[in-house]
């Protein structure tokens, strides 16, 4: 069970990995001990499942090619659209893999060196698999914002250091 | 303070007049330029925090918990409608008082979180920022030679804008010992017959101290005693971490001499907007607003649109910012007590106000020597009064990184000094 302090915890973490456990207990007022044993649970029952780095690779020269894909399956019988995500979501390549609705069934994030590599997963591995219809492929050519934050559009402060 | 004061005393030391071509010539007919000032103004300290900021320009890497204001720029959504009134040619004055929607949501917002009534129609003004409020404020209330009592330490508006206005100040201490309270016996010791008006700003600026319902009312009771009217500062008000606010104009009989001055500055983090108001009852509220239509005519209209979208959709907004200054609070009242430097826990506002007498040295002294040597920017507690002597103000509206590494070097600063 996830109690409000849990959703807390994982707040403050959620906007900072690396607040360490007792800086969470002081900011949230608890014992830390207690926070450990939180964090602990947590990690076990993997609602939090990693502690990772918000990177912005635009900024990094080495070039990384992201896509989008659209992906449309017939869903099997018993197993409906699980089998054939899961079976998505097990290729390296693959960074995010969600069931939505709408005109098509599953989306897929898949990242590579080059466009040509990008392309060749989509036609040599993703295409074929068994149940997939159809694929529709978007690159993405920038980005603005990732996981709740702004990339580029970093807002101008411009806070005076001292005022009454 | 003292020191900027004498910078530009002296005849010639003027910034803009060439030496030698009034005093010598003409010595008694000329007068130095700031000698045309009036002498109500000449009487006035310039802001110690302003020496303060004078004293920063120049450096770099300096850590400021010398704010006085929300890290957070504006919530998307209150400049959005403000970019779309714009677009929609929102352009003009509106009425002296305010928009009338605007001042129906307000009254509205008051109604909700402290069952207080103010007619949209006469008892509210909307005014840029509660710094106008408290100047008009004062200004319709004060005669000449009229007393007001303020909280000593306070917030730096209060006592020029008295003398200014034409009153005097009398000063009602409060120490750390008793949290920062203001007690209504100590008021009523400062009463005189030509006490006007109480003024109270809680939670307060600097020290973060607020005041329960009970403290409330037996404050009320001196207000009563001897007619005073009470001028409350309430723009904290949303950031009150420990107990609940309580407006004081909706305290048992309060209404009827009190003026309640709000805004949107801190709690939805528009300080730059300019936009406040005040409350009150209409007979004090229409002298208020002679003063505003003829001074300020009317708020700007733009910031007027983003208050209304602030009061409608805004709440959201105030919860995450309160949520997230009541952890850094945490952070820091922990931080500078662990490092040796007394702080009570400020009940709401953002401001830390612990005690530097333990590192022998004035606040002022050490407020310099950590932005010297640690750069880091507090706020000497002097600046609000003599009541702040012995304590400084560090403001966390800012990062909790920023508040880690603001710690880590006062935490040197005061090992140092042994
Ligand atoms: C106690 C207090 N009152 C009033 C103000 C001024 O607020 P506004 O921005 O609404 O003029 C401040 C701002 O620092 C404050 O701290």
């Amino acid at each position: 069970m996830i109690d409000e302090i849990d959703r807390q915890i994982l707040g403050v973490l959620e906007d900072d990995a690396r607040t360490p456990p007792d800086q969470i207990a002081t900011m949230l007022g608890l014992d830390p001990q207690d926070v450990v044993g939180r964090l602990e649970r947590l990690e076990d029952e993997r609602v939090l499942v990693k502690y990772r780095a918000l990177v912005n690779w635009d900024r990094v020269d080495e070039a990384m090619v992201i896509a989008l894909i659209e992906v449309r399956v017939s869903p099997q019988r018993d197993v409906g659209f699980d089998d054939i995500a899961r079976r998505i979501a097990r290729f390296p390549e693959t960074r995010f893999v969600y069931l939505v609705s709408g005109a098509y069934d599953i989306a897929v994030q898949v990242a590579g060196r080059t466009l040509r590599e990008v392309a060749s997963f989509v036609s040599e591995k993703l295409a074929p698999l068994e149940g997939v219809q159809g694929t529709t492929t978007h690159f993405l050519l920038k980005r603005y914002k990732e996981d709740g934050e702004l990339l580029d559009d970093v807002e101008e402060t411009t806070r005076l250091p001292v005022t009454p | 303070m003292s020191r900027s004061v004498k910078a530009t005393e002296g005849p010639g030391s003027e910034p803009g007049t060439t030496p030698g071509d009034d005093a010598a010539s003409e010595p008694a007919r000329r007068v130095t330029s700031r000698a045309r000032l009036a002498q109500r103004v000449r009487e006035i300290p310039s802001s110690g925090i302003r020496r303060f900021f004078d004293l920063l320009a120049s450096m770099e890497d300096v850590i400021s918990l010398g704010v006085g204001e929300p890290d957070f720029t504006t919530p998307w959504h209150i400049r959005e409608a403000a970019i779309y009134s714009l677009e929609r040619g929102y352009t003009m004055y509106t009425s002296n008082y305010g928009l009338l929607d605007l001042r129906q949501a307000i009254a509205a917002h008051l109604a909700r979180l402290y069952g207080v009534a103010y007619d949209p129609a006469d008892e509210i003004v909307v005014t840029l920022g509660v710094s106008e409020g408290l100047d008009i404020t004062l200004r319709a209330l004060l005669d000449p030679g009229d007393e007001v009592i303020i909280p000593d330490p306070g917030y730096v508006s209060y006592a020029p804008c008295t003398t200014l206005a034409g009153g005097v100040v009398v000063p009602v201490p409060t120490t750390v010992a008793d949290g920062f309270k203001v007690r209504a016996g100590a008021i009523a010791a400062r009463v005189t017959p030509r006490t006007r008006a109480l003024l109270l700003g809680y939670p307060n600026n600097p020290t973060g101290a607020s005041l329960s319902r009970s403290e409330l009312n037996t404050i009320a009771q001196v207000a009563e005693a001897h007619d005073l009217v009470v001028i409350s500062d309430e723009i904290y008000d949303r950031l009150t971490y420990a107990g609940e606010h309580v407006c004081f104009g909706s305290l048992p009989g309060m209404r009827e001499r009190t003026i309640v001055l709000g805004g949107f500055s801190k709690a939805y983090a528009m300080t730059g907007w300019r936009i406040g108001y005040v409350v009150g009852p209409r007979e004090l509220i229409g002298g208020i607003v002679k003063i505003h239509q003829y001074t300020a005519l009317c708020a700007p209209i733009m910031s007027q649109k983003a208050a209304l979208e602030a009061l409608r959709a805004g709440e959201p907004d105030v919860r995450q910012m309160v949520a997230e200054y009541d952890r850094r609070r945490r952070v820091i009242v922990r931080g500078l007590n662990e490092i040796g430097l007394t702080c009570h826990e400020p009940e709401g506002a953002f401001y830390a106000f612990p005690s530097v007498t333990s590192a022998g040295l004035s606040s002022e002294e050490f407020a310099e020597r950590l932005l010297f040597e640690e750069k880091v920017a507090v706020v000497p507690g002097t600046a609000f009064g003599e009541g702040g002597a012995g304590h400084v103000r560090c403001c966390y509206a800012t990062s909790l990184r920023n508040i880690n590494v603001a710690l880590e070097r006062i935490g040197r600063f005061v090992s140092r000094l042994g």
